[in-house]
C-alpha cells in the first residue's frame, strides 16, 4: 500500500480489513479514510462488526487480512507506535471506580510516559476541557454516568492523540447525559481539531455528531459518505438516516445482535446507571 | 490545550533507543505500582480482613502443634520453624487470589484500557505483579508483629528484615502472576475462585511451610522440590531463623523465585491479550 493513495492529512487509512473467528467473518474487506478534522461514524447494528473494527484499528485485535496505518504508523509493523498516537474509549466501562477521577487520568499520563514535571498539568487540562475539574478528587464511584463517560473520554485525551476512538459512546446514557456528552465530541472536533472514529447504532448519534459515516451490515461496508450525500442518493425528499440506513442494509438497524451482544449493551447500561 | 491533529506520517517512525525504552519501563512499572497503593489508601478493608487468617495460623495452629512436640525442627522451636511458613503461606493466599481483580476488570474495560497504551505487556504484568507485593508486605508486617508479640525468637536484624522484604516481593509477584496466567484462561470468577482453591492447598501442603521435608512421604518430597512455595520458605527461614537448618543456600532459593516469576511474567504477557477479547 502507498501512502501516497490516501488523501492527505488521512489519519486513518484501511484497506481490505477482515477479522475471521474460525468460519465467521466478522468484518470482510473493509476499508476507508478518515482525515485529521474529522468525526467518522462507523453505523450498524449489534453484531455488524463495529466493535470489531475499532479493535483492529487500536491494535487489539490482529486482522486476518488487510492494512491499516493509524496516525501515519502500519497497524502490523509498528503496533506500539500507534497506540501511542491514539486514544481509545471502549464500549465496556474503562474507569476505576476504586480511586479518583485524577488518579484514573494519572495512571495513564504515567503510562504513557508523559514527564513527571508535566503529569500534573496535562491531567488538569484533561479534566477541564471534559469539564470535571471541579471532581477531580472525588472516587469515580460516586460518579454519574454521563461523568464516567466524560472521564474515560478525558483519559483518552491525556496524551494528546492524534485520533480518538470512541466505541459507543452513549450506549447506557439517559437522554440529559447523552446531550452533556455530544455537546463535549463536538466541542473537541471544533476547537482541538482531533480526529474522531466513533461506532454507534443510535441513527439520532450518527446525523448529529459524523461529518461521514460508513454504514456497516454483517460485517461490510456498504456505504460511505456524509449523512446529507447519503440521503440525498435516496433521491427522496427528507430521507432519514434510518431510510438510508434500511435501503443499504435491506433491514432495520434493531433487528441485529445477538444474545451476547445485547447483554454486554445491558451491562454496561446497567453499570452506568 | 492543543492537540496536534496529526503527528507527520512516516517521519515519526524513528524507534526509541533501547536507553529510552527502559528508562520508560522503570517510570511505568512505577506509576503501576503507585496506582495500587491509591487504591489500597482508598479501601484497606481486604488487606485488614486477610490479617485475621495468619493470626489463626500462628496463634492456634501453632500453640496447639508446639505442646504436641509432634514434629521435629531441629535446633529451633515448632513455632520458630512455623513463622517463616505461615509468612510465605500468607503472601501466597493473598497473591493466588490477585487474578480476581483481573477478571473483573476484564469484566469492566480496564484491561482494554491498559492494553491500548504504549507500555509493553511484560512491563504491564510486571507491574501487577510488583503491585500485589504491596499486598504481601502489609501481610508480612501482620504476620511478623505477631511473632513478636508470640515472643517467637527470631533474627530481625536489618539486612535479614531487607532481605525478608526482597523474598516476599518476589514471592508475591510469582504467585500474583500465576493467578493471572489463570485469570486469563478462564473467564468467570466463578471458575477462577474453583481453580484457585485447587491450586492453593497442594501448594501449601506439599512444601515445607508447616512441617520440614524429612517427614514427608518419598513420593511427596520431589513434589516439594519442584514446589515454588518451598523455596520462599527455605528463603525466609534463613534470614529470620539463621541457625536453622536450611535445604538450599539463599542465593539459590533468591535465584529460583527470580527465574519463575520471569518465566511466568513472559508466559502471562503473551496471555494478557486475550483479557481484551
Amino acid at each position: 500500500m502507498r501512502s501516497s493513495e490516501a488523501p492527505p492529512g488521512a489519519v486513518v487509512e484501511a484497506r481490505g480489513l477482515t477479522r475471521e473467528f474460525g468460519s465467521f467473518t466478522a468484518v470482510d474487506q473493509v476499508g476507508f479514510e478518515v482525515t485529521g478534522d474529522q468525526v467518522f461514524g462507523l453505523l450498524g447494528p449489534n453484531g455488524a462488526g463495529k466493535t470489531t473494527t475499532i479493535k483492529m484499528l487500536t491494535t487489539l485485535l490482529r486482522p486476518s487480512r488487510g492494512r491499516a496505518r493509524v496516525a501515519g504508523f502500519d497497524l502490523e509493523e509498528a503496533p506500539a507506535e500507534v497506540r501511542r498516537h491514539i486514544g481509545y474509549v471502549p464500549q465496556l466501562i474503562s474507569a476505576d471506580a476504586q480511586v479518583t477521577g485524577y488518579e484514573n487520568l494519572w495512571v495513564s499520563a504515567g503510562l504513557y510516559s508523559i514527564p513527571r514535571a508535566r503529569r500534573r498539568e496535562r491531567v488538569t487540562e484533561a479534566l477541564a476541557l471534559l469539564g470535571l475539574g471541579g471532581v477531580a478528587d472525588q472516587l469515580v464511584k460516586n460518579y454519574s454516568g454521563g461523568m464516567i463517560r466524560r472521564l474515560e473520554i478525558a483519559q483518552a485525551l491525556v496524551h494528546r492523540p492524534s485520533v480518538l476512538f470512541l466505541d459507543e459512546p452513549t450506549v447506557g446514557l439517559d437522554p440529559v447525559a447523552r446531550e452533556a456528552v455530544w455537546e463535549q465530541i463536538d466541542r473537541l472536533k471544533r476547537t482541538y481539531g482531533t480526529a474522531i472514529v466513533l461506532t454507534t447504532h443510535y441513527m439520532e448519534e450518527a446525523d448529529r455528531l459524523c461529518d461521514r459515516i460508513g454504514i456497516l451490515h454483517r460485517g461490510q461496508l456498504v456505504a460511505v459518505g456524509a449523512p446529507a450525500e447519503l440521503k440525498a442518493q435516496l433521491g427522496k425528499e427528507n430521507a432519514t438516516l434510518q431510510e438510508v440506513f434500511v435501503h443499504y442494509a435491506g433491514e432495520e438497524v434493531e433487528l441485529g445482535g445477538s444474545y451476547r451482544d445485547a447483554g454486554r449493551t445491558r451491562r454496561v447500561a446497567a453499570r452506568l446507571e | 490545550m492543543s492537540l496536534p491533529v496529526s503527528s507527520d506520517p512516516g517521519a515519526g517512525a524513528a524507534r526509541p533507543s533501547v536507553a529510552r525504552r527502559l528508562e520508560e519501563a522503570a517510570g511505568q512499572l512505577a506509576v503501576l505500582v503507585g496506582y495500587e497503593a491509591r487504591k489500597l489508601a482508598h479501601d484497606p478493608t481486604e488487606l485488614l480482613l486477610r490479617a485475621v487468617q495468619p493470626a489463626l495460623w500462628l496463634v492456634v495452629f501453632g500453640s496447639v502443634f508446639s505442646v504436641l512436640h509432634a514434629i521435629p525442627t531441629g535446633s529451633v522451636s515448632y513455632l520458630q520453624f512455623l513463622t517463616p511458613g505461615i509468612l510465605a503461606q500468607s503472601v501466597l493466599f493473598i497473591a493466588i487470589f490477585y487474578g480476581i481483580a483481573s477478571i473483573r476488570e476484564r469484566e469492566l474495560g480496564i484491561i482494554t484500557k491498559f492494553l491500548v497504551s504504549p507500555a509493553p505487556r511484560t512491563v504491564l504484568v510486571a507491574g501487577r505483579g510488583l503491585s500485589a507485593s504491596l499486598r504481601g508486605l502489609s501481610q508480612a508486617t501482620v504476620v511478623i508483629l505477631l511473632a513478636v508479640g508470640l515472643s517467637v525468637p527470631l533474627s530481625l536484624s536489618l539486612p535479614a528484615l531487607l532481605g525478608v522484604v526482597v523474598a516476599i516481593v518476589l514471592g508475591s509477584a510469582l504467585f500474583s502472576t500465576l493467578s493471572m496466567i489463570i485469570a486469563s484462561l478462564v473467564r468467570t470468577q466463578e471458575k477462577f475462585l474453583g481453580i484457585g482453591q485447587l491450586v492453593t492447598m497442594p501448594l501449601f501442603f506439599a512444601s515445607n511451610a508447616i512441617y520440614p521435608l524429612s517427614i514427608m512421604p518419598s513420593w511427596l518430597r520431589p513434589v516439594a522440590l519442584a514446589n515454588p512455595l518451598t523455596y520462599l520458605v527455605d528463603a525466609l527461614r534463613i534470614l529470620l531463623l539463621p541457625h536453622a537448618s536450611s535445604l538450599f543456600p539463599l542465593g539459590v532459593d533468591l535465584g529460583v523465585l527470580v527465574g519463575v516469576t520471569v518465566l511466568l511474567t513472559f508466559v502471562c504477557a503473551a496471555l494478557y491479550p486475550r483479557m481484551a477479547q
